[in-house]
């Protein structure tokens, strides 16, 4: 399915005008910031960008593109890392940041309705505040709720509460013809026909422009206790996650990050970390509605701890000592970026059971491709995030390697049952992995799936599969 | 170097509420925790300890159940533990404190620094520190933010932030400091030692066993101060937001903060 799309001209942005007045720019006045996401390396200017404010102007929209054969791609925050919401192809580049209303909480049914723009870190305070949570947790919390969804978004609650698909209730899309549908809602229970929803959480865009979420709540547990737990070695931290999680109550995090992280992070903070004597530590959290109900989880998995090899538990239960370690934590990230010149990170999945082989894997290959590696994460949940680092490399040797240490981790990833990404999606960068990762007749299905929702291909064009 | 270090239970959180009529603190079922500014005092009586030896021992005044910051204090490396509980003590003001912890710190017997957090986190003083070492009528500094070493034999050196000046100074020991907020990283309660300390024993002293038994000394009947209402402060939840240029917006903003006097120290 080759499509041609449609140069845009001065009378389709005049029609853009028409829906959203005062709302569009078009090539040549469109700033830096929407030619990309924050992968590098890919940029293209949209022929015209709108930020819209409601469903209907987005109906109308997608159903002028798809008419005139428009390529159209949503945009929230740009915070993805696969290039998501590039638009590859051109067109209209929908911008969801002002579409950013809280429209119910329905405390009975513990459900938030609100539109896409709305910042994850705006939905954790206001649900707070009505003693309610939404507990999934991705590190960037300046992205959109849109995004999440579109994206899946996991985070590092993900070991006791689930990922985003988990909480998505409902939504509203948008179809490439500008039809508007409903899907689930505010309904616990769901068997009738295909989970269409399901299908748009996680579709990157593809499928239908989603407008409105319905997202589950639960009460706001009200109390939590972080341990830090120094271990002699990587190994023998990773290898008691497994165990730590089968013992009692399941940790609501399970981190894992290694003393030159640690050690880049309080560099880059200028503060010290509580305790950095030991070569790696596993952080855990567990949270709960009483003292009584955190004291009887933490205890029985600092014990099991002590006995799988563990230095010491640390406890952390207030405020300023969760500040301590979780700034920390907070700024690995940045910390080995400001140590190097560029990076790239793969985010595979791989089962807990094998997070221990496949991160003491991950580390060999800086000495067979002589490169840079660093990682820290979720060891919980099995998804790492990997960081090749430039360095000094010039730009052909980074390409090169890069591209050969990405082969040997997402070629570990699939032999021991892991997938290409575990939050960040496939985007445009992952798709030659995910192509290669994922059964011919799973892409074929995709395929179909494609076509059935978006047979023009106008829908966010040239990610995650090649049609 | 033998070390005592003051501590303090205070509210966990500061959602603290506050019943009007009475003006109290509704302290039930609010969780409590050691003040966070004594974490930096028993931390850095632990650096102490590491260079020069001795022992630690923590001492602080509450109902029994301050207990469990002495428990935390054996968690995070403390030695030694007391507790001044009586119903007597209750209701004492800045100098009422000072003095039942000078009359315990007597009861204790030998040691060579007092170190106290800079102030609470509930009442906000910063004097206890001040006349506790008036009481014991020993020399003091406040606001430490650096332990130098020893150059001379019963001497300690140290660096202290006052108001815009920094100063070195030798202390004579015996003396008490009161230590900055941030001059270490407090070390988290080690659950080893949690196991480890579980039994070990926290002395009680209650009125009785001080050396001075006058009760008028103690308590609200040894308090010159009398809480006249207690309320809280009112916060602002009320936002502006401004948009436009950035260079606009930074001439706008630092007019504003000018305006409000915060930028006035700087220029």
């Amino acid at each position: 399915m080759d499509m041609k799309y449609k140069k845009m001209e001065q009378e389709d942005f005049d029609f853009l005008r028409s829906v959203c007045p005062e709302r569009v720019s078009v090539r040549g006045e469109i700033g830096e910031d929407y030619w990309h996401d924050e992968l590098g390396g890919i940029r293209r200017e949209p022929e015209a960008l709108v930020k819209v404010l409601s469903t209907d102007e987005v109906s109308r929209i997608m159903r002028y593109a798809y008419e005139n054969s428009i390529p159209v791609t949503p945009r929230g925050q740009g915070t993805g890392l696969v290039g998501a919401s590039v638009a590859l192809c051109g067109g209209i580049l929908l911008d969801f940041c002002a579409m950013n209303r809280f429209l119910e909480l329905d405390e009975v049914n513990m459900t938030l309705t609100l539109e896409p723009g709305v910042l994850l870190m705006d939905i954790g305070k206001y649900v707070e505040e009505h003693n309610l949570f939404y507990p999934p947790d991705p590190g960037e919390k300046t992205a959109t709720i849109g995004g999440n969804v579109n994206t899946n978004a996991g985070g590092m609650r993900a070991v006791k509460y689930g990922i985003t698909r988990d909480y998505v209730r409902g939504l509203e899309v948008v179809l490439p013809d500008g039809s508007v549908i409903e899907l689930g809602g505010k309904i616990v229970k769901n068997s009738s026909g295909y989970d269409l929803k399901d299908l748009f959480v996680g579709s990157e865009g593809t499928l239908g422009v989603i407008t409105k979420i319905i997202l589950r709540l639960i009460p706001l547990p009200k109390h939590k206790i972080s341990l830090l737990v120094p271990f002699p070695d990587l190994n023998s931290a990773i290898s008691a996650v497994p165990e730590v999680i089968k013992t009692s109550s399941v940790p609501t995090a399970v981190e894992f990050m290694e003393r030159e992280v640690i050690l880049a992070a309080e560099e880059f903070l200028n503060r010290k970390f509580p305790d950095n004597s030991a070569d790696a530590y596993l952080l855990l959290t567990f949270d709960g509605m009483s003292p009584e109900e955190v004291d009887l989880a933490f205890h029985a998995v600092a014990a099991r701890c002590l006995e799988l090899g563990a230095l010491d538990v640390f406890l952390s239960d207030t405020d300023e000592r969760n500040e301590s370690l979780w700034a920390a934590r907070g700024a690995f990230l940045e910390a080995i970026k400001a140590s190097t010149t560029e990076m790239d990170e793969c985010d595979v999945v791989v089962p807990r059971i094998h997070v221990a082989e496949f991160i003491t894997f991950a580390s060999s290959l800086q000495k067979k491709h002589g490169v840079r590696i660093r990682s820290f994460g979720h060891a919980g949940d099995g998804n790492l995030h990997i960081y090749i680092l430039r360095d000094a490399l010039d730009e052909s040797a980074w390409k090169r390697k890069l591209s050969a240490v990405f082969d040997d981790l997402y070629g570990r990833a699939h032999e021991l049952g892991g997938q290409v990404s575990g939050e960040h999606g496939i985007g445009f960068a992952k798709k030659p992995y995910l192509a290669r990762s994922l059964a011919p007749e799973q892409i074929g299905l995709m395929r179909g799936i494609k076509r059935a929702f978006d047979p023009k291909n106008i829908l966010n064009p040239g990610k995650v599969f090649e049609l | 170097m033998n070390i005592i270090v003051c501590i303090k239970q205070v509210p966990g959180t500061a959602q603290v509420e506050i019943d009007e009529k009475t003006g109290v603190l509704k302290r039930d079922g609010v969780a409590a925790k050691m003040n966070p500014f004594d974490l930096f005092a028993l931390e850095s009586a632990m650096r102490l300890r590491e260079r020069h030896g001795g022992r630690i021992s923590v001492l602080t005044m509450g109902p029994p159940q301050a207990e469990k910051v002495l428990r935390e204090a054996f968690m995070m490396g403390a030695d030694d533990a007391y507790l001044l509980s009586d119903r007597r003590f209750g209701g004492a003001d800045v100098l009422a404190t000072a003095y039942t912890l000078s009359q315990g710190i007597r009861k204790i017997g030998a040691w060579d620094l007092i170190l106290c957090g800079k102030q609470t986190t509930d009442g906000d003083t910063a004097q206890v520190g001040a006349e506790l070492a008036e009481f014991l009528g020993i020399p003091h500094l406040t606001n430490v933010t650096k332990f130098l070493g020893m150059q001379e034999e019963g001497k300690l050196d140290v660096e202290a932030e006052i108001p815009l000046h920094v100063v070195d100074v030798r202390m004579k020991l015996p003396c008490l400091l009161t230590v900055e907020k941030g001059i270490f990283e407090p070390r988290l309660p080690s659950f080893r030692r949690k196991l480890a300390t579980a039994d070990r024993k926290i002395t009680c002293f209650s009125l009785d066993d001080l050396p001075d038994r006058d009760e008028s000394h103690y308590g609200l009947n040894g308090s010159p101060t009398q809480v006249q209402r207690i309320f809280p402060p009112e916060i602002k939840t009320e936002k502006e937001t401004w948009t436009g240029e950035g260079e606009m917006l930074a001439g706008k903003l630092c007019a504003f903060l000018e305006e409000k006097r915060f930028l006035s120290e700087l220029r």
